[in-house]
C-alpha cells in the first residue's frame, strides 16, 4: 500500500475510532466466549455432580440444558458480533475509504 | 474439515472400525452414490469451463457469496468422522458426546472475532499470504507450506483409511477399490474444477447431510411424541450405563487434559489450512463474516442433531437384534450406530441414501484438503519461493494441477498402506499442529507489531515440532502404535504445551531479533494494519 495513502488514513480520526472500537469489541467477546467454554469445561472437571443432578422427577439432568445453552450461546455471540460489524463498523469503514480514496 | 475431518472419541479410538468385514454389496447405496457422483461430475464440468486462471483454481475467482461459503465451510467441517463418530460417542457414552461436539464448535467465534475479516483483507490465495504479508517471503512461506502439508497429510490419510473401511462396510466393495475410487474422484473434482467445483460439491453434500440427519432426528423424536424427556428416559432404561449417560463420564479425566484438548479444538479450527482457504473465496470482509456466521449456525445445528441421533441409536438400534451381532455389539462396530439408525427409521432406501451421503462427505473433504495442499505447493513454494513471483497465472495453474495428481496418488498409496494401522491419532495431531504452528504465527504476525520474520519462522517450527514430538510420546502413538507399556506424555492433547512453545518461541525470537530485516518487519506493521482493518488495497472478486 502506498505510504501517502497509509499516512492519510492514519491521520483520520474515524480510522482510530474504528480500530479501537472493533479491537475492544473483538477482544471482549473473545474473552467472554473463552470464559463460557472453559467455565463449562472446568465445571465438568471439578463439579461433575452439579451437572449430574436431576431437574425435577424425570431423568433430565442440569448438564443437558447447560450444554445446549453453550451451543446456542456460541451461535448468538457470533451473530451479535457480525451484526455490529456488518452495520456500524462497515459504515465507518466505508466513510474512511471514501475520504482516503477521494 | 472433514470435520474438518475431525475425528471423534469413538472414531478416534479406531478399534471399532479397525478390521471391518466386507458386507454384502448394497446396490441401493451404490446407485444413490452413483447419482451423486454423476451430478457432481456435471458440476465439475461446468466449473472447469470457469476455471481459467490460478485465481479461479484457488478461490473460485472470489465470487462465492457469504451464504454459499458458510454452507461450504460447514460441509468441510461436518465430516463422515463427525457424523458417524460423534453419534457413536453419544451412543456409547451419552452426554460425553455432547462435550466433545461443543469443543469443535467454540473455535468459530474466536475465528470470527479475531481473524476472519483480517484474513480476507490481507490474503489472496493461501493463509501464508496473510502470515507472510510484511515479512521476508522465503522463510515464512516454507514454514507455512510445511505446516500445511503436515496437517493435510495426516488429515488426508485418516480420511482415506476411514473412507476405505466405511465403503467396504456399507457398499460391500474391497478396501483398496474404495480407496482408489475416492482418490480418483477427488482428483477429478480438484484437477478440473478447482475451488469452484469443491465448493459446490461441499454445498450439495452439506445439504444432503443436514437433510438426512434432520429426517433421522425428526423420526426419532416422532417416536417419542417430541418429548426429549421420554427419549432420554427410554435410553437410560436400555443403556448399560443407565443414568450415567445423562451426565459427564470419563471423557474429561483431569483439568490439564481438558484444557489442553479444548485448546487444540478451539485454536486448531482457526489454523486449518483448508478452512482458512475458504475465506478467500468471498468478495469482501462483510461476506467473510457472513460465511462464518452461517457456518457456525449449521455446525451447531448439526451437533444438536448428532446428539439426538446418538440417543435414537441407543433406543432403536441397540435393542434391535437386526443390528446387533450379539447383545451390545453392533454389526460393523459402534461407528455404524448412525447408519443402523438410518435403516431403523427409513428402511433400506434411506439406508442407501445415508451410506451415499457418508461416502460423499469423505469425498468432498478430501477434495478440499487436496486443494489446500496443492495451493501450498504451487502458490507458496513454487510461485513465491522458487520463482520469486515471476510465474504467470497459467504456469502456477499448471503446477497446481500436477501437484493435485501427485497428492492424489500419494493419498491413495498411503491410504492402502495404512489400512490396518491405528490411525486414531492422526486427526488430533492435525488439529494440534494447526493450533500450535499455524494459528500462533497468523495471530502474532497480524496482531503484534514486534513480530519479525525470524521470530515467526522459528517459533512456528518450534510449535510444529513440539506438537509432533509430544503426540508421538502420547498414548495414542507410543502405546497404541509402538506397543510400549505406558506413555511418556500423559495428557490427551499436546496443545497446551505446544501452543505455549509456539507463542513463546515467536515472542522470544522476535524480541531478540535486531537484524535489518526485523526493522523492515516492524515498520511494515502500520501499513498492514491499515489494510487489514479497512480492506483498502485488498483483492476484490474475480480479478484478483
Amino acid at each position: 500500500m502506498e505510504d501517502k495513502l497509509v499516512q492519510r488514513i492514519k491521520a483520520d480520526p474515524d480510522y482510530h475510532t474504528l480500530v479501537s472500537r472493533r479491537s475492544t469489541y473483538g477482544w471482549v467477546l473473545s474473552v467472554i466466549m473463552l470464559v463460557v467454554y472453559y467455565g463449562y469445561i472446568l465445571l465438568i472437571a471439578f463439579n461433575r455432580d452439579l451437572l449430574a443432578t436431576r431437574i425435577g422427577n424425570g431423568v433430565m439432568t442440569w448438564g443437558i440444558p447447560i450444554g445446549l445453552a453453550v451451543i446456542v450461546f456460541t451461535v448468538l455471540i457470533t451473530g451479535i458480533y457480525v451484526r455490529r460489524a456488518n452495520g456500524e463498523f462497515d459504515e465507518l469503514t466505508a466513510r474512511i475509504r471514501e475520504k482516503a480514496l477521494r | 474439515m472433514a470435520m474438518a475431518g475431525a475425528g471423534s472419541a469413538a472414531w478416534a479410538a479406531g478399534d471399532s472400525l479397525g478390521q471391518t468385514v466386507k458386507q454384502a454389496t448394497n446396490w441401493t447405496a451404490i446407485l444413490m452414490f452413483g447419482a451423486f457422483v454423476i451430478f457432481t461430475l456435471f458440476i465439475t464440468k461446468w466449473a472447469a469451463a470457469k476455471t481459467k486462471s490460478a485465481s479461479d483454481f484457488y478461490t473460485a475467482g472470489g465470487g462465492i457469496t457469504g451464504f454459499q461459503n458458510g454452507m461450504a465451510i460447514a460441509g468441510d467441517y461436518m465430516s463422515a468422522a463427525s457424523f458417524l463418530g460423534i453419534s457413536a460417542a453419544v451412543y456409547l457414552n451419552g452426554y460425553d458426546g455432547l462435550i466433545y461436539s461443543i469443543g469443535f464448535l467454540v473455535g468459530w467465534p474466536v475465528l470470527t472475532f479475531l481473524m476472519a475479516e483480517r484474513l480476507r483483507n490481507l490474503g489472496r490465495f493461501t493463509f501464508a499470504d496473510v502470515a507472510a504479508y510484511r515479512f521476508a517471503q522465503q522463510p515464512i512461506r516454507i514454514f507455512a507450506a510445511s505446516g500445511t502439508l503436515v496437517v493435510v497429510a495426516f488429515y488426508l490419510i485418516a480420511q482415506m483409511v476411514g473412507a476405505g473401511q466405511l465403503i467396504k462396510l456399507l457398499f460391500g466393495l474391497e478396501y483398496w477399490m474404495a480407496v482408489i475410487i475416492v482418490g480418483t474422484l477427488m482428483m477429478i473434482y480438484v484437477l478440473f474444477g478447482g475451488m469452484t467445483a469443491t465448493t459446490w460439491v461441499q454445498i450439495i453434500k452439506a445439504i444432503m447431510l443436514l437433510g438426512g440427519a434432520s429426517f433421522m432426528s425428526f423420526m426419532v423424536l416422532l417416536k417419542f411424541n417430541f418429548s426429549p424427556e421420554a427419549l432420554f428416559a427410554k435410553a437410560v432404561e436400555v443403556h448399560a450405563k443407565k443414568d450415567a449417560i445423562m451426565a459427564p463420564g470419563g471423557f474429561i479425566k483431569d483439568p490439564i487434559s481438558a484444557i489442553s484438548f479444548g485448546m487444540a479444538l478451539m485454536f486448531g479450527t482457526a489454523g486449518l489450512p483448508h478452512i482458512l482457504m475458504r475465506f478467500f473465496t468471498v468478495p469482501s470482509a462483510k461476506e467473510a463474516r457472513k460465511s462464518v456466521l452461517w457456518a457456525t449456525t449449521w455446525i451447531a445445528y448439526f451437533y444438536l442433531l448428532t446428539f439426538i441421533i446418538g440417543f435414537g441409536a441407543i433406543v432403536l438400534v441397540s435393542t434391535n437384534p437386526q443390528f446387533t451381532e450379539s447383545p451390545g455389539k453392533l454389526f460393523g462396530g459402534d461407528n455404524m450406530a448412525a447408519v443402523h439408525l438410518a435403516s431403523a427409521v427409513g428402511g433400506n432406501v434411506f439406508l442407501g441414501f445415508i451410506s451415499a451421503v457418508a461416502f460423499a462427505t469423505i469425498l468432498a473433504v478430501v477434495a478440499g484438503l487436496t486443494l489446500s495442499g496443492a495451493s501450498a505447493v504451487s502458490h507458496d513454494l513454487y510461485s513465491v519461493v522458487i520463482r520469486k513471483g515471476t510465474a504467470t497465472s497459467l504456469e502456477e495453474l499448471k503446477v497446481s494441477r500436477i501437484t493435485t495428481v501427485a497428492l492424489g496418488i500419494i493419498a491413495v498409496i498411503l491410504g492402502i498402506v495404512f489400512e490396518r494401522q491405528n490411525i486414531a491419532f492422526m486427526v488430533s495431531l492435525a488439529f494440534a499442529v494447526a493450533a500450535s504452528a499455524t494459528f500462533p504465527v497468523l495471530f502474532m504476525s497480524v496482531l503484534w507489531p514486534n513480530c519479525t520474520t525470524r521470530g515467526a519462522t522459528v517459533g512456528g517450527f518450534l510449535g510444529l515440532l513440539t506438537a509432533v514430538v509430544l503426540t508421538v510420546l502420547s498414548k495414542s502413538v507410543w502405546v497404541d502404535v509402538f506397543h510400549n507399556a505406558s506413555a511418556i506424555f500423559p495428557y490427551t492433547s499436546p496443545a497446551l504445551f505446544s501452543m505455549t512453545a509456539g507463542f513463546v518461541g515467536i515472542w522470544l525470537f522476535s524480541i531478540t531479533d535486531n537484524s535489518a530485516r526485523a526493522q523492515l518487519d516492524r515498520e511494515g506493521y502500520e501499513a498492514m494494519k491499515v489494510r487489514s482493518e479497512t480492506g483498502i488495497g485488498a483483492s476484490g472478486a474475480s480479478g484478483h
